[in-house]
């Protein structure tokens, strides 16, 4: 199993094509890609964060000031998120596009993993996060632009969970 | 040094500067000497005035942001320190008080009391490029004239008395605070 160059092109595209020109990221393997192209990107301002939390700090700094963006983080950073998701974004309404590594679930050999590949989606449920996964490349680009959409409309976090079928060779 | 005087001496030099207070006696502190538009005030989410701080700063970089900050809320958050030392916008002035308490939640000793845990010193090795010191209003006021060249990120500690307001409450709702901060950044353009 390798991380899939192409598709994290196309997600990249996405994420290009939806008007975002300003991430917060944790590193993680799925994302390598993906952040390699966001750093070489003189367009991209990409902000790589110690933790989790602080990117949705950041982010929500970064919508304040009226700048699409997105978070690029694994689940386990997006469980480690859940404070600042309710008591930041969604308490004082402040929309996030999260797009979620899902590691840990269908197909995953490492243990260390899969309890939270197993939760995240019911997380999210509990959060009353809007929230769908991406697998198909042909269709990414549409799905983030949506989940832009949705989460400036709604005022609230949103997620895209990037699948295995999509983040692997 | 109390906290209120030196957000008292700071207030009329907030009129033109984005600002991000942490919860709690700092916000009440701040809202009661007269809120403006350009004040946001982080009422839970601890440790992460800064963070927003830096997305403001680094989004907006004609704009200069400062943020209040205390030494319970950064605790919370030390990685921050890093953070902002990487990205290190010159137009973000950090400001931390620290009173050694967990005043707004019970008073408890935090890990900064009897000079314990040496915040300044965590700024500088996590690399913060201008880290000043003040123990008195006047020295914090020097602080800030320096930092508000906005030439280099700065990072001022502040060591202040354990006390804070005798009340808590702002007639503005959350979200509504949220709201009208970005309306006015949207203004500004």
């Amino acid at each position: 199993m390798t991380v899939s160059r192409d598709n994290s092109k196309a997600v990249y595209e996405g994420i290009k094509s939806a008007g975002i020109r300003f991430l917060t990221a944790m590193p993680e393997t799925w994302l390598v890609y993906l952040l390699q192209l966001a750093d070489g990107d003189p367009e991209m301002q990409l902000v790589e964060v110690a933790r989790e939390e602080e990117a949705v700090g950041i982010a929500a700094g970064a919508y304040l000031a009226g700048r699409p963006n997105a978070l690029l983080m694994q689940n386990h950073g997006f469980l480690a998120s859940v404070n600042p998701i309710v008591s930041l974004a969604l308490l004082y309404r402040i929309p996030l596009v999260m797009l979620i590594a899902h590691r840990g679930h269908w197909g995953e050999p490492y243990p260390w993993h899969t309890q939270g590949g197993i939760v995240t989606e019911p997380v999210l449920r509990a959060l009353g996060l809007p929230f769908e996964y991406a697998r198909d490349p042909l269709r990414v680009a549409a799905q983030i632009r949506e989940a832009q959409i949705l989460a400036w409309s709604s005022l609230s976090p949103v997620a895209l969970l990037l699948a295995r079928d999509l983040m692997e060779d | 040094m109390k906290r209120a005087d030196c957000i008292g001496a700071l207030h009329p030099e907030l009129a033109d500067r984005l600002v991000v207070t942490i919860m709690g006696g700092t916000a009440q502190e701040l809202y009661d000497l007269g809120h403006r538009e350009n004040f946001f005030y982080l009422q839970h989410a601890m440790g992460l005035a800064s963070s927003i701080g830096l997305g403001l700063a680094l989004s907006r970089p004609e704009e200069r942001v400062v943020v209040l900050d205390g030494d319970g809320s950064l605790l919370m958050n030390l990685g921050t320190l890093a953070t902002l030392a990487r990205y290190r916008p010159p137009n973000l002035t950090h400001v931390i008080f620290d009173n050694g308490s967990l005043l707004s939640t019970g008073g408890f000793a935090s890990h900064t009391t009897a000079g314990i845990t040496d915040l300044a010193a965590i700024a500088r090795g996590a690399g913060c490029p201008r880290v000043l010191e003040a123990g008195s209003v006047y020295a914090f006021m020097e602080a800030i004239a320096q930092a508000f060249e906005d030439t280099v990120m700065t990072t001022i500690v502040a060591k202040v008395e354990a006390v804070g307001p005798d009340h808590f409450g702002m007639d503005m709702k959350l979200p509504e605070n949220a709201f009208r901060f970005q309306r006015h950044i949207a203004d500004l353009a």
